[in-house]
């Protein structure tokens, strides 16, 4: 049995100017120890995908539809008490944008560190923060700054400590949801080393959600694209960045300018749909350079083009 | 492009001065500055995009400002076409700020929201008294967002930048910077908040415009990559001070500063064979504050090949190769 399975997920904002189809009837597997890398342009819901999965969409989202199996049980199901007594954190637990922003200032890096040990594993305080040494330890930071406030630290230390945070629990998965994204070159490269060791270290499964397929091809097993609310193409790290078959996926690839190797950088033209009213067909008809006719009418299905690699797009399915 | 240069920067320096707290100055503390910008000196040529690379802090922003004016220099010189402009008085700046234009990072921050695209457009056309009357000007709007590709003009000029997605926010900006015909223009990050299947086609129309206007650009960013694609050299900042100058080929394939070896490795790729391997990043921790800059070479607390010089003395910048300039004990005699 797959780590997770999600199945048809479907996260709409019901807001007054009509709802969001944020994500859209996504699918998709991952197993135990296996990183899956999502990727796509501000705005096609990858976060929102993420959000989902430990429930934690903002009003007026909701998950609409759809099944989100972890370890067999479907989360969209369970009670909201049961959810956070057994799962979130405790067995999925998440490193947010911009989490350097994301401690709280007033309290030391210890009694943050704590806090998730003293609600779940019901330790005293003292304990806790003797415990989280540990992780500290773990991510290569002092232990000694249980003590210390997150203004003391640097943006990159910051950011190790959630993610000592966000293992303290021995979670079976990991979301990270843009990681290193304000985050220096060289502290960035430190940090994705670190989570490449911690992921072997402690068979992890991360669900590791970029704007950025070079850190993608970094750390994942397994790439996902999304556009508008929908995978259009999911399968193994090489076979996305070494046969692309969705032109949005092509498209995407050449438009990342490379440091070792010189040539002409392209674009897509035009601007993602408004998700309140996205296109009929495929999602992506308006911006490609292959559109046929049967692509303004009808949305492709999921066809499988080899082994593990899965494309919606018309080039690949006859009707 | 001739070899006459538009831009000369003569070791120039910005240093910000520290609050000192109460303590500090019944005590009478001395002042501490942030020494954002300490000493530098280059030379862009006219029609050149001239890349400034660092990472966050590095006074690469500071270093735009500077030549713009819009912050005074603490020490150092600014020429512009051979002319001095360090110290000239406000009014006489005025004209030549049509000549110097700059295009901010933020495009959502960079556009007052409560203006219509015609109206960001035309306020350096009011201030610089360019056009009779607002049909003329806007004739003239209309061609600068023709220039830029958001056409039909008739279809933008009434817009709010919130009616504008990212990228064609971004070419509002380029053309409030292109409307007075300038010479030499700052891109501060220009592409960096934009995702990245759309920053291509950013930076392909500031290239277009470039050959078409002959103009120059101080073309500032992180990204090494983007730097690499864009500019012809380029010149990489740690704390205040360059460390290492060269054409961005040079730069990219024979970097000699260690700074700039550990920069070029700690860049990642969309490669999938890079999952199997750790980056070998060789310096370690982070770059200290530039409140309290670390003496003789500012770079030796995290070189991996700190010799006893660099503690005690600074590096002078020093020619390897015509064109290749590198500030490292490494490569200089004592």
């Amino acid at each position: 049995m797959p780590l997770l399975e999600v199945k048809n997920l479907k996260t709409y904002f019901y807001t007054t100017r009509g709802i969001v189809k944020a994500v859209d009837n996504v699918s998709f597997v991952l197993d135990r120890g296996e990183v899956l890398g999502v990727a796509g342009e501000s705005g096609c819901g990858k976060s929102t995908m993420a959000y989902s999965i430990i429930r934690i969409v903002p009003p007026p989202g909701r998950i609409a539809g759809g099944q989100v199996l972890f370890d067999g049980t479907d989360l969209t199901k369970l009670p909201e008490e049961e959810l956070n007594r057994k799962y979130r954190w405790q067995r999925i637990s998440m490193v947010f944008q911009g989490a350097m922003n994301a401690l709280n200032p007033v309290y030391t890096v210890g009694h943050q560190l704590a806090e998730p040990l003293v609600y779940h594993k019901g330790m005293d305080k003292r304990e806790a923060i003797e415990y989280s040494k540990k992780y500290l330890e773990l991510v290569g930071l002092e232990p000694d700054l249980v003590k210390r406030y997150p203004h003391e630290l640097s943006g990159g230390m910051k950011q190790r400590v959630m993610i000592a945070m966000a293992l303290l629990l021995k979670p079976d998965l990991v979301i990270a949801d843009e990681p290193t994204t304000a985050l220096d070159v060289i502290v960035q490269a430190q940090i994705l080393n670190l989570l490449k060791d911690l992921q072997h270290q402690l068979n992890l499964s991360i669900i590791l959600i970029t704007h950025d397929l070079s850190i993608i091809a970094e750390l994942a097993h397994k790439v996902a694209i999304m556009y508008a609310g929908k995978i259009v193409e999911l399968g193994k790290s090489e076979q996305i960045f070494n046969n692309s078959r969705h032109p949005y996926t092509q498209k995407l690839l050449s438009s990342i300018p490379r440091l070792r190797e010189r040539r002409k950088l392209e674009f897509i033209p035009g601007v993602p749909p408004d998700l309140r009213a996205p296109p009929p067909g495929c999602r992506f008809h308006p911006r490609c350079p292959f559109v046929m006719d049967v692509c303004r009418v009808e949305e492709p299905p999921m066809v499988e083009v080899e082994p593990g690699h899965q494309v919606a797009c018309w080039l690949y399915t006859k009707r | 492009m001739t070899q006459q240069p538009i831009i000369k920067v003569q070791n120039l320096k910005k240093y910000f001065p520290l609050r000192r707290g109460l303590i500090g100055f019944l005590k009478g503390a001395p002042i501490r500055y942030v020494k954002a910008v300490d000493g530098i000196s280059f030379e862009i040529k006219k029609g050149e995009v001239f890349g400034l690379v660092g990472e966050s802090g590095c006074g690469k922003t500071t270093t735009g400002r500077l030549i713009l004016r819009l912050i005074e220099p603490t020490e150092g010189r600014i020429f512009y076409n051979g002319r001095d402009i360090t110290r000239i008085p406000k009014k006489e700046l005025r004209p030549l700020r049509r000549e110097l234009q700059v295009i901010f990072q933020d495009p959502y921050g960079s556009l007052d929201p409560r203006f219509t695209v015609a109206s960001i457009i035309e306020e350096p056309l009011i201030i610089h008294k360019i056009g009779d009357s607002s049909r003329e000007r806007i004739e003239l709007i209309s061609k600068a967002l023709e220039e830029v590709k958001l056409t039909p003009p008739e279809e933008f000029l009434w817009r709010y930048p919130h009616q504008l997605s990212g990228g064609q926010r971004q070419r509002v900006a380029i053309a409030r910077a292109l409307i007075l015909k300038p010479k030499f223009i700052v891109a501060d990050e220009p592409v960096s908040m934009l995702d990245v299947s759309i920053r291509a086609e950013i930076l392909n129309l500031m290239e277009e415009l470039r050959e078409k206007y002959g103009l120059t650009y101080l073309f500032i960013t992180h990204d090494l990559a983007v730097a690499r694609y864009f500019s012809h050299r380029i010149a990489v900042m740690y704390l205040g001070k360059i460390v290492e100058m060269a054409d961005s080929d040079t730069i990219v394939e024979n970097p000699l500063h260690p700074y700039t070896q550990a920069l070029i490795a700690a860049v990642p790729e969309p490669d999938p064979s890079n999952r199997e391997k750790r980056r070998e990043i060789k310096i370690k921790g982070e770059v200290p504050s530039a409140a309290a800059i670390p003496p003789g070479c500012r770079f030796h607390p995290r070189c991996p090949y700190a010799m006893k010089i660099c503690k005690e003395k600074e590096p002078p910048m020093v020619e390897v190769e015509p064109g290749h300039q590198v500030a490292c004990w490494l490569y200089a005699k004592a």
